[in-house]
């Protein structure tokens, strides 16, 4: 089965994987962390409170994180179709990809900035910097190692959805797997295809905590 | 001398849905320029929600915040944030940034204050020397002892020149070398600096070691302020007497001879004055209670004896007080 053809049809599928997942985690954590560092921030025992837009941004994420990722891909084509031109192709993907994962990062770097030392903050505060210089000099540095585990765990995220997105055409691995291996009944190209999804994983996983842990200056 | 810090009138409550938490009530505090001042209560008290009405990161619900003549409370956020850097905080657990060297973390307040790189590192530097750290520069907090964290806080509080220095139970996760340590720092700083330090502690013995100054903080009230040797040897309000003589030591009974109770006030002893008089009258004394400190060589303090029962003995050691100049007064029997 490994002739030339198939092997560059998994190439190209490998290739269009990466750029989907790498280009939308990069979009999502331009949109995602700014939103969670907003969460944060506007929270109630934030260092700048404000319940409304709070509330607002909440409701939001908590919206977009429930809608399951298999009915957002089919939901948002219009939308996609408007910004890309098509809804196929793994260009296209990155729209719903997007939409998708940026609330997901959004609670994932919320989650990470809680941990800073709430006393670091008063800290901070006592000295009198200002929200923004604590958001840049005090909150950012001091998650650094959290905020990198959790674009781990975000990118792993992200290829799973990618996968999913082969279903209506998103093309990468996803969509070789769906062809090949289930309407063609390919079992070897399913298999073939899981398992380089399974190394990519693996391989982002890896290098997320090392970096995370070569970082963190908690330990040694 | 200069006031530099006033508290009027100072009322803090907090609300929550459930309950209301009254903190404060009614401070009234003077401090004054170049002194260590004290506040010290039990937990719950009030006075960490004190200390940070200073500075405001606490908000008063009612009173007056002055601080060097500025009425805070009117100040525009951007001038508050400019009146913080004359105040420098220490804390309970240091507060460093962990992701930072002990240089870095010097570094920062400078940094939030747009000072050139250059100019704060070298500040930095020497700041490191006063703390005398400087062997540490490049050092993570993780790798600092307790000890050495609240060092490294010490200098990074200084860096932006403050006039005054609050510390927020800053030796209270020390040990008592550690502790006294950290608290000869804070003297080094107030006496070559000038610093004006405020200390908030629940134990009378950082009290003791390094302020001039205390204030008794009781279930959100000033209960009683003045020169600590006042309040230390003639305590008024019941909050002090129990921070003095820790909980039911005086009142435990004895058997039937006198109790005097003895009074240093800044005596110089050539010779063990207790031990002498057991040896010059033939007879022990049963030492009930005794919280004495030597500064500079002088003794402060008081202690409790009780005398033989035989009334010969304890006239000839009442005569041997006297005879010394030891200030003593017989106590009521604690039956």
């Amino acid at each position: 089965m490994f002739d030339p053809t198939t092997l560059h049809l998994l190439a190209v599928g490998l290739w269009e994987t990466l750029y989907m997942t790498l280009f939308s985690t990069f979009l999502s954590y331009l949109i995602g962390l700014p939103l969670g560092l907003i969460l944060v921030v506007t929270d109630k025992t934030g260092i700048r409170p404000m319940v409304g837009v709070n509330a607002v941004l909440g409701f939001i994420v908590n919206f977009l994180r429930s809608v399951p990722f298999i009915i957002l891909l089919v939901a948002v084509i219009p939308l996609t179709r408007f910004i890309v031109g098509t809804s196929l192709g793994s260009t296209a993907t990155i729209v719903p990809l997007v939409i998708g994962a940026a609330p997901f990062v959004a609670r994932m770097v919320e989650s990470s900035i809680k941990e800073v030392d709430a006393g670091v903050i008063e800290a901070a505060q006592s000295m009198g910097a200002t929200p923004i210089q604590i958001v840049m000099k005090v909150l950012l540095p001091e998650a650094r190692p959290s905020l990198v585990v959790g674009s781990a765990i975000a990118i792993t995220t992200i290829l799973g959805y990618t996968a999913m997105a082969g279903f209506v055409g998103g093309g990468g691995l996803g969509t070789i797997a769906i062809n090949y291996g289930y309407y063609r009944y390919q079992s070897d190209m399913m298999l073939v295809t899981v398992l380089i999804l399974v190394v990519i994983v693996q391989l982002f996983q890896e290098i997320g905590m090392k970096l995370a842990k070569i970082g963190d200056r908690r330990i040694k | 001398m200069n006031e530099i810090i006033k508290l009027e009138g100072l009322n803090k409550t907090f609300r929550s849905k459930q309950n209301t938490v009254v903190a404060l009530d009614d401070v009234n505090l003077s401090i004054y320029e170049g002194e260590i001042f004290g506040i010290i209560g039990l937990s719950g008290a009030g006075k960490s929600t004190l200390v940070r009405c200073i500075n405001l990161l606490e908000r008063p619900t009612e009173g007056k915040v002055w601080f060097d003549g500025k009425d805070l409370l009117t100040l525009k956020p951007k001038e508050l944030l400019e009146t913080r850097h004359s105040m420098g905080m220490i804390f309970q657990q240091f507060n460093l940034l962990m992701q930072k060297t002990a240089l870095q973390n010097i570094c920062f307040p400078m940094d939030i204050t747009k000072v050139p790189k250059e100019q704060a590192k070298k500040r930095a530097m020497e700041l490191l020397e006063i703390v005398g750290l400087t062997n540490k520069a490049q050092a993570y907090p993780a790798q600092l002892s307790g000890g050495q964290k609240q060092r490294v806080a010490i200098a990074r509080a200084l860096a932006t020149n403050p006039k005054v220095l609050l510390c927020d139970e800053a030796t209270s996760a020390l040990d008592p070398t550690t502790t006294r340590s950290i608290l000869d720092l804070l003297k080094k700083i107030n006496r070559d600096l000038g610093i004006t330090i405020v200390i908030i502690t629940h134990e009378m013995s950082v009290i003791e070691e390094v302020c001039q100054r205390v204030a008794i903080i009781d279930s959100s009230h000033i209960v009683e302020v003045g020169k600590v040797e006042d309040v230390f040897l003639n305590p008024q309000s019941d909050m002090a007497k129990q921070l003095i003589f820790p909980a039911g030591r005086r009142t435990a009974k004895f058997g039937g001879g006198r109790t005097l109770r003895l009074v240093f006030d800044g005596e110089t002893f050539a010779e063990p004055v207790i031990g002498s008089m057991v040896i010059e009258c033939g007879a022990a004394v049963n030492i009930l209670f005794a919280d004495l400190n030597k500064v500079e060589g002088k003794t402060f303090g008081q202690m409790l004896i009780e005398l033989p029962d035989q009334e010969q003995v304890a006239q000839r050691m009442l005569a041997y007080l006297e005879l010394h100049h030891i200030h003593f007064e017989e106590e009521a029997h604690h039956v």
